[in-house]
């Protein structure tokens, strides 16, 4: 450490460390998303922060992961797209006007709708840096609240801070009211049939939506010009008809900006790290990473995973961890280590309730009710009808 | 979780095999189920890829809908699978038993998917045909909407706890066993499998671990592997569509049949495994009583088909809703006693948390009369039995209790005092002992009897007294529009 380097830059370079030669693994919606589930992970949290393809790792060390999609979901969901954003969205707009309740349109004295909405796209152009369609998509955000139309921001590219790093954002639209209110909006192709769809789909899409809530409020440095309320836009039953829903992510935004703030914490983590730990995945002239998978497994057994069987719908590592996992109660479920008194492994476990072992103090009350649940079992595992199915050793009904 | 359940999990961690947390089987088994193993195409709204349906083990029919986009060729496979799920479902209709309040068929259809992704999925293919109509633009097959409504019916049966209609291989499984893993990964058919029943020379863990690799084990559906959507099934489609020369077609459909074929068979076959598991239980007592609530459910939607027969409403009105939840949670309160008084290892929960304990009977007051309370000096036989118990009981006076073998016998608590050895609990017995002034002979429990008390009873729910449907008040969105299926219902489009 040279004397004057903050610990920003220190963390920075241990982070690029960690992470060896290969270009640094961004955060996107999904990933800042997936930070709100499972927060206290530390071995992702420093991955995370060190740009570390988690999914290339995890098939590194012998467990990859299993997030394949499907070529079908693929194609329907840009042909959804496709399908929404068609006719310059006038029909998009007449469908905010609903669901948002009062006048996306703008009303002009007369009491007409003030008509077609100003279309901007943010999509990359030719030759584009980053930095650039970064410039001009927040250039087009800023002039767009001063217009008396409604304008739709196709794909603007965003920038968040997540831990010390800018990452890239692109919502699928931004609208903007006459009167400069911004609307984040998501087009998703999961159905709302009847009015429902499945729960799990419309939570996943909040948070993202909610990352881009964040990110919008940041930028332009007006919370208030940012609603709460983004749009999801999705096919309505069973057709390619698109409805709008509004939805309130009030709660989510409160949960992100909690667990951004707690990123922070990646400084601390970083500097307890062995100096020379790293996860260089750095190719071979076969293309696939040099690192031997022991020193790389030997490397995550450095961070504290806290597995919970939730890991497999979102994290990379989810079958490393798991693996490791093994012989916790936290494998078996978040509820059923709870029901088992918060009690470690799943062999402490059995002696307290075998009673062959002494709890320590504040196990005192888990381990008598293991005891009792242990004798419940037994009794009433003996007195059901004698079936091959309940061990038929254990003797007729009493 | 329960604490049972949990403590289960950890034996079976350990132990590296699945363990029973049932004694007794808790669900109804049909003597010739329908299964039904469905596939959908992914990104689509619940598209019907392919169905492997059957009732005997040995000659499944496979149904597959070559290019799931196109619509005609999802109603050619909803008229096909009507072809098979009709005759099925109806042919219980014709043996019916005179009851008092009317009709009742003495058996009943019965549904058996692989997992709740296979309800869901039947529950939205019903939604998608139960208002095709005959006639017209639209027009499908007269079977088409039939088979919509009837799939519509087994899917809201299937919510009600109890039901054993159209149970879900994966929910009935983990009703009797908890395995070594969550109860998140249970819900992958093969690797519960894994658990319970694992192939030779592999335990539960190794074999859950295979059952988890599609490239070993296809998924249990109704959503494919993308690794086998991406690399077989796309390029087969796409072969299907290419086809110019109508001669050709043959092989095209041939290509996708085996491809899907291989994603079925396995399902198929772990869900007839699960059966033959489940089947060497004996049945629990209340599980004919819920068959027969499952029968006349059955013989009234027969006999509204036939004199009505409009489909069900997109959804309920909200006085019908909040009913339905009423009646949700009553089923369930009744489901959960039920299970617990015929199985002792269910009750082994009630006992751990103190709402059950097991004693036995160390006095009895057999011939013990109290006024009624009702004036006019009557008097009324209201025996006294205590029982010692060493379980960890958490009653209060004055609850009300029932002993798993003396069914018919309400007590009340009326004490409950520490003993040397646990507690000693009074209880008053209020009825079952016939009309005499002394109680009938044997129904008074007598001193040694060993006997569990449980408080958890299915009465436990009480029900709120909902206002007529018509009586619906603005905040609820007022009284519902009797519902008729409009134009717009019918010519929904389903691309
Ligand atoms: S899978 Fe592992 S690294 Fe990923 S969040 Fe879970 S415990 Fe952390």
């Amino acid at each position: 450490m040279h004397p004057g380097e903050s610990v920003q830059d220190r963390t920075e370079s241990r982070l690029d460390r960690i992470r060896g030669s290969a270009p640094p693994r961004r955060h996107d919606a999904r990933t800042i998303a997936a930070l709100t589930r499972n927060p206290g992970c530390a071995r992702r949290g420093v991955l995370d922060a060190a740009g570390v393809d988690k999914d290339l790792l995890a098939r590194q060390v012998g467990f990859p992961a299993a997030f394949g999609q499907s070529r079908f979901a693929i194609v329907r969901g840009n042909v959804f797209e496709a399908r929404v954003k068609a006719d310059g969205c006038v029909d998009l707009l007449r469908m905010f006007h609903e669901c948002l309740g009062s006048e996306p349109g703008g009303t002009e004295p007369g009491g007409t709708a003030a008509g077609e909405p100003l279309l901007v796209t943010g999509d990359a152009e030719p030759d584009e840096t980053l930095a650039a369609r970064h410039e001009r998509t927040v250039a087009a955000l800023r002039t767009a609240s001063g217009t008396d139309r409604p304008v739709l921001i196709t794909h603007p590219l965003l920038r968040l801070a997540v831990g010390g790093q800018d990452v890239h954002l692109e919502p699928d639209l931004v609208l903007v009211r006459p009167g400069g209110l911004f609307h984040v909006v998501e087009i998703k192709s999961f159905p709302v049939i009847d009015g429902q769809a499945e729960g799990e789909k419309v939570a996943a899409a909040a948070i993202q939506a909610a990352v881009y809530v964040l990110a919008l409020r940041r930028l332009l440095g007006r919370p208030d010009a940012v609603s709460h309320d983004v749009v999801l836009v999705c096919p309505r039953d069973f057709s390619n008809a698109p409805m709008a829903t509004r939805i309130d992510v009030r709660r989510q935004l409160l949960v992100l900006d909690h667990q951004l703030a707690r990123l922070s914490a990646v400084d601390a983590l970083v500097a307890a790290l062995p100096p020379d730990l790293t996860f260089d995945l750095a190719p071979g002239p076969d293309g696939r990473p040099t690192r031997p998978a022991a020193e790389l497994a030997a490397g995550l057994s450095r961070l504290d995973a806290r597995y919970t069987p939730d890991c497999l719908s979102m994290c990379e590592l989810a079958f490393r961890c798991r693996h490791e996992a093994a012989g916790r109660t936290a494998a078996l479920g978040p509820s059923v280590r709870e029901e088992l008194g918060g009690v470690e492994t799943v062999a402490e476990v059995l002696e307290l309730a075998a009673g062959t072992r002494a709890p320590t103090a504040d196990q005192a009350e888990a381990a008598d009710r293991l005891r009792t649940t242990a004798r419940m079992y037994a009794a009433g595992l003996a007195a059901g009808p004698a079936t091959e199915h309940a061990a038929g050793d254990r003797g007729p009904t009493p | 979780m329960t604490a049972i359940s949990s403590y289960a999990r950890a034996l079976a961690a350990a132990s590296g095999t699945a363990v029973p947390t049932a004694t007794v089987r808790h669900v109804h088994l049909a003597a010739r189920p329908l299964i039904l193993v469905p596939l959908a195409m992914a990104g689509e709204a619940n598209a019907p890829l392919a169905a492997m349906v059957g009732t005997e083990r040995e000659r499944p029919e496979l149904l597959v809908v070559p290019q799931p986009r196109n619509r005609d060729l999802r109603f050619a496979f909803a008229a096909r699978l009507a072809e098979i799920f009709l005759p099925y479902v109806l042919g219980f209709a014709a043996d019916i038993e005179e009851l008092t309040n009317g009709p009742r068929t003495v058996d009943a259809p019965q549904l058996i998917v692989p997992n709740q992704a296979g309800v869901a999925f039947v529950r939205l293919f019903g939604r998608s045909t139960r208002f095709r109509t005959t006639t017209g633009d639209y027009a499908v097959e007269p079977s088409v909407p039939l088979l919509g409504r009837w799939l519509t019916f087994f899917a809201e049966r299937a919510e009600v706890p109890g039901s054993s209609l159209m149970p879900a291989a994966t929910e009935m499984l983990s009703l009797h066993w908890a395995t070594g893993q969550s109860a998140l990964e249970d819900a992958n058919l093969a690797a519960l499998m894994g658990w319970i029943d694992p192939p030779a020379g592999a335990d539960g863990p190794a074999a859950a671990r295979l059952a988890e690799d599609p490239r070993h084990c296809p998924p249990a559906g109704p959503t494919t592997d993308p690794g086998f959507d991406n690399e077989v099934l796309a390029p087969a489609i796409a072969a299907y569509d290419a086809v110019t020369d109508p001669s050709q077609l043959p092989d095209a459909v041939k290509r996708l049949e085996e491809a899907l074929h291989s994603q079925l068979q396995p399902t198929w076959d772990l869900v007839w495994r699960a059966l033959d598991r489940l089947r060497v239980l004996p049945g629990g007592a209340s599980v004919p009583g819920r068959w027969e609530v499952d029968r006349s459910r059955y013989t009234g939607f027969h006999t509204y088909m036939i004199e009505e027969g409009l489909p069900q409403a997109r959804r309920d009105g909200a006085v019908a809703a909040a009913r339905r939840l009423n009646r949700m949670e009553r089923a369930q309160a009744s489901y959960d006693a039920e299970r617990a008084f015929d199985d002792p290892l269910v009750m082994a929960d009630h006992r751990v948390t103190g709402e059950a304990f097991l004693g036995s009977v160390v006095a009895v007051d057999r011939d013990r009369r109290v006024p009624n309370g009702r004036g006019k000096g009557r008097l009324v036989t209201r025996p006294l039995v205590t029982l010692r118990t060493e379980d960890p009981v958490r009653l209060a006076l004055g609850m009300k209790v029932v002993a798993t073998r003396r069914r018919r016998q309400e007590c009340v608590v009326t004490a409950l005092e520490p003993c040397d050895a646990g507690i000693l609990v009074t209880l008053e017995a209020q009825n079952g002992m016939g009309r005499s002034a002394a109680p009938a002979p044997g129904s008074v429990p007598e001193v040694g009897e060993s006997l569990c008390y449980s408080s958890v009873l299915a009465d436990g729910v009480r029900s709120a007294t909902m206002p007529e449907a018509e009586d619906t008040p603005w905040t609820h969105g007022g009284p519902p529009q009797p519902y008729e299926p409009s134009e717009q219902d019918t010519a929904e489009a389903w691309e």
